[in-house]
């Protein structure tokens, strides 16, 4: 745990974070699409907000990002998805999810203690050394600001955690791995509202330092946090990617009517 | 609850009311009953013999008064551990290959084969084991009825109880730590071992309590492949008896004291299976903190 | 608030480390599943192989002859039918009103419903052999009855009830709250309710569970060999001895030398009979699943 340590064993990189792109992503849960033909291009090292009404594939999109569609029978899949220029198809799937990790909208801890939680992705992932595991168990849970919460019950079970405990466990696990990108599914919606708070700034800590998208229903997060916004809407009975820009872009000069509708609040 | 409305309905359901009452008490009334007859034909000896020559005299010999259980207590519970040991992996692994390695299909499939299995009774088995089974041993290692052949066939009978226990609980594993260990790059194997099988561990547990329930209750099967030799077996391929053989060899002779002696050993094997229950039940009070 | 430590850490290559454990993984879970599978192909290939020969119209129709080595089994078929029906005749309404007072007219906090279930608990976890002394204590000595199908029925029939009486339970549960409520609007009793509504809706779970503990009672042997004994004569009535399937296996494969032929034969008719009723529970505990969730 000491810099020499971090020296000597271990060789310095320091990945600037990837961008990713879709190039007219569609998605078929059997005949019913999901989504259809979303082109977004996410910057590096920043945030994207996805928005819009539940139903509009914006999570089904997500699951596409880091091929976890793959686990649904009969899915069908067309167009590219471009991780740092290159077709995640082609990346072996247990490195694309390391390098992209992703928190879910309900915690999802594993029933192990919170050290488990964290050492056995890493094992799993060959860090095999005591001193090392520890390290990044420590690192990652003062990332989350968890680590003068639990580092007297590490043995304890994840379980027993209060949720927004559970949910930043849960990021301190992805974060372990060190990620390139991270996609993070309503992250906050089952949380307390204070709890919200604390994961919502991690977020916005995060920034520049991973490529992050964000699924939310919560527009005044998503003016909040987010560099880039996304909409997301059911057109033609598939979600359609209706405006994407910035910010500022969406909320103030929306070039769509509908855009300018769901921000505005007249639609939801 | 439900008013009737006229006195003959209401008379009729108070009839009926007692007739199931009634009913419910004969059902539950059984197994006091089975525990009454079981001590009551047992007392006779243990008041003219006492607890301890149970296990200390020099052998199982009822004729020339000899009571000793123990042979036959360690044949019951070393086919009980030896079966459950060799089970237990192959039971839950058939349940994790169900789940996880192979499509619906196919686990449906193999599913319905260890239901077959299920279905197959005792003394099928037993008849099964002593025509081939036991010849075959004998090929390797004379005599033949042995250990060895009491464990294979109780492995192959208690399996799919832990098989399809495990199947069910491992159907109730939460489906977002599936999501959660695939998200984070973990391998299937890894998965497994690491989240689902902890996930899934109180289920797992009552499925081996109640094979080995089963293990130390099987009577027919046993009896017929294990050779039946009152000793203390130091290999795997000596010939033993168990609790239950014993009884059901000797039931149909035996009178008096002899007897009274097979009630004993009824009732050490209910104090077996009670005291399986009790450890079920610490080990079911230990998921709760 | 925090800070972000961009450490170094050795870039895990998703190769060999756990390349090789996922590997032996699959090679461990198909072994084993060859290995049972194989097992039970085995044991049923020689059941059929050995039994196919000497199964036939005779072969069920006329009497043993030479202590089984010959003849066939119909005394034997006999004796179990009967010993199945006194099961049966007895355990029914045993276990259905039992079933029926703990589902419909007990809370969970009541003495009498504790009590049962506690016991029909404990009932259920007695081994068979267990069951076979007491039915020759009770029945065979202290209530006369001797050696006789009556015996070997009623035996049987404790130690099918538990089985019978969980799964009637759970066809109960499962009729929907509404039906209930809608009767009690109407002012019906509970007896009608019962009789007219619930038992009906029921019925799926009371028959599953009908059909399993006759497989269970099918296949038993040690609760019977001394209760019903081991006549192979044509029983004249209940209070005769009477040998069961099973018992005439256990008779042919131990006790006389020779009789591994009809053991076979008799073995195939057993497992037959026993795979044509689990295929049925089966079938059925599918049409009620569906029928829940279709309604109808």
């Amino acid at each position: 745990m000491t810099k020499s340590l971090a020296q000597s064993r271990l060789a310095p990189t320091l990945m600037a974070p990837p961008s990713l792109q879709t190039e007219q992503l569609s998605l078929y849960y059997g005949s019913k699409p999901a989504f259809h033909s979303v082109s977004l291009t996410i910057p590096p090292g920043e945030i994207t907000a996805l928005i819009g009404p539940s139903g509009c594939g914006k999570t089904s999109f997500l699951s596409c990002l880091n091929r976890l569609v793959d686990l649904t029978p009969k899915v069908r899949r067309s167009g590219r998805v471009l991780l740092a220029e290159q077709d995640i198809q082609a990346i072996e799937v247990i490195s694309l999810r390391r390098r992209v990790g992703m928190l879910f909208q309900k915690p999802n801890p594993f029933p192990l203690s919170i050290l488990r939680n964290i050492e056995f992705p890493l094992r799993e992932h060959g860090v095999r050394q005591r001193d090392e595991i520890d390290y990044i168990v420590e690192t990652s849970l003062q990332d989350v600001g968890l680590w003068d919460e639990v580092k007297d019950r590490l043995q304890a079970p994840a379980l027993s955690l209060s949720g927004g405990q559970q949910q930043r466990l849960c990021l301190a696990r992805a974060l372990a791995l060190k990620p390139e990108v991270l996609l993070m599914d309503e992250p906050c919606s089952a949380l307390d509202p204070l709890s919200s708070e604390v994961v919502e700034q991690l977020i916005t800590d995060l920034q520049g330092k991973y490529t992050l998208v964000v699924v939310t229903h919560n527009l005044a997060q998503a003016k909040r946090i987010a560099d880039q916004v996304a909409l997301f809407w059911v057109q033609e009975g598939a979600g359609q990617l209706i405006e994407v820009g910035s910010t500022a872009q969406i909320f103030e000069a929306p070039q769509q009517a509908l855009t300018s509708a769901y921000v505005t609040g007249v639609r939801g | 609850m439900l008013n009737s409305n006229t006195s003959s309905q209401r008379r009729n359901e108070t009839l009926l009311l007692w007739l199931l009452r009634g009913l419910a008490l004969i059902s539950g009334a059984i197994i006091l009953l089975i525990l009454f007859f079981l001590i009551w034909e047992a007392i006779p000896l243990f008041q003219q013999v006492g607890l301890s020559r149970f296990f200390t005299d020099p052998s199982w010999h009822p004729a020339s008064n000899e009571f000793n259980l123990t042979p036959m207590l360690a044949g019951t519970l070393l086919v009980t551990a030896a079966s459950v040991l060799i089970a237990t992996p192959l039971g839950i692994l058939s349940a994790v290959f169900c789940h996880y390695y192979t499509p619906p299909a196919i686990a449906q499939l193999y599913r319905r084969l260890i239901e077959l299995l299920a279905g197959i009774p005792s003394v099928v088995y037993g008849f099964w084991g002593l025509v081939v089974l036991v010849p075959l041993i004998n090929r390797i290692h004379p005599p033949g009825p042995s250990l060895l052949a009491g464990t294979l066939i109780l492995t192959l009978m208690i399996l799919p109880t832990i098989a399809l226990v495990s199947d069910a609980s491992l159907a109730s594993v939460a489906p977002e730590y599936i999501k959660g260990a695939a998200a984070l790059g973990l391998g299937r194997w890894a998965m497994i071992r690491g989240v689902v099988l902890p996930a899934a561990r109180s289920g797992l547990i009552t499925g081996v309590i109640l094979e080995t329930g089963r293990a130390i209750g099987e009577t027919m099967a046993v009896l017929m492949v294990c050779g039946n030799v009152v000793q203390v077996p130091h290999s795997l391929f000596d010939p033993v008896r168990t609790l239950t053989a014993n009884i059901a060899l000797e039931m149909a002779y035996a009178v008096d004291n002899h007897r009274a002696a097979l009630f004993v050993s009824g009732l050490v094997l209910m104090g077996l299976i009670a005291l399986l229950v009790a450890i079920a039940e610490l080990l079911n009070r230990g998921q709760y903190d | 608030m925090t800070k972000f430590i961009a450490f170094p850490v050795r870039r895990p290559t998703s190769k060999a480390p756990f390349r090789s454990s996922e590997l032996g993984a699959i090679a461990l879970v198909w072994s084993v599943v060859l290995l049972v599978t194989g097992a039970l192909l085995w044991l049923l290939g020689d059941i059929f192989w050995h039994g196919m020969g000497q199964v036939s119209w005779e072969f069920l129709t006329t009497e043993p002859l030479n202590a089984g080595r010959e003849g066939g089994i119909a005394p034997i078929l006999v004796s179990t039918g009967l010993i199945i029906g006194v099961c049966m005749a007895v355990s029914i309404p045993l276990g259905v009103g039992t079933a029926v007072l703990l589902a419909e007219f007990t809370s969970t906090e009541s003495w009498l419903g504790r009590f049962v279930r506690l016991s029909l608990d404990a009932l259920a976890g007695v081994p068979s052999i267990v069951f076979g002394l007491f039915g020759n204590a009770f029945f065979c000595k202290t209530l006369g009855l001797g050696f006789s199908i009556l015996s070997g029925g009623l035996t049987l029939a404790c130690m099918v009830l538990p089985i019978l009486i969980r799964s009637t339970q759970e066809g109960f549960r499962a009729v929907p709250d509404d039906y209930r409520r809608s009767a009690a609007a109407l002012g019906l009793s509970r007896t009608a309710t019962l009789w007219e509504l619930l038992l009906p809706a029921a019925m799926p779970g009371l028959v599953v569970g009908l059909l399993l503990g006759l497989g269970r009672a099918i296949a038993e042997t040690a609760a019977l060999i001394f209760t019903s004994g081991y006549v192979d004569r044509m029983p004249e009535s209940l209070l005769d001895s009477g040998r069961a399937l099973s018992v005439h296996i256990f008779d042919l494969a131990m006790n006389v030398s020779g009789g591994e032929s009809h053991a076979y034969a008799s073995a195939l008719v057993l497992v037959t009979v026993l795979v044509l009723i689990n295929g049925m529970v089966a079938w059925l505990a599918e049409w009620f699943r569906k029928s829940r969730i279709l309604g109808v």
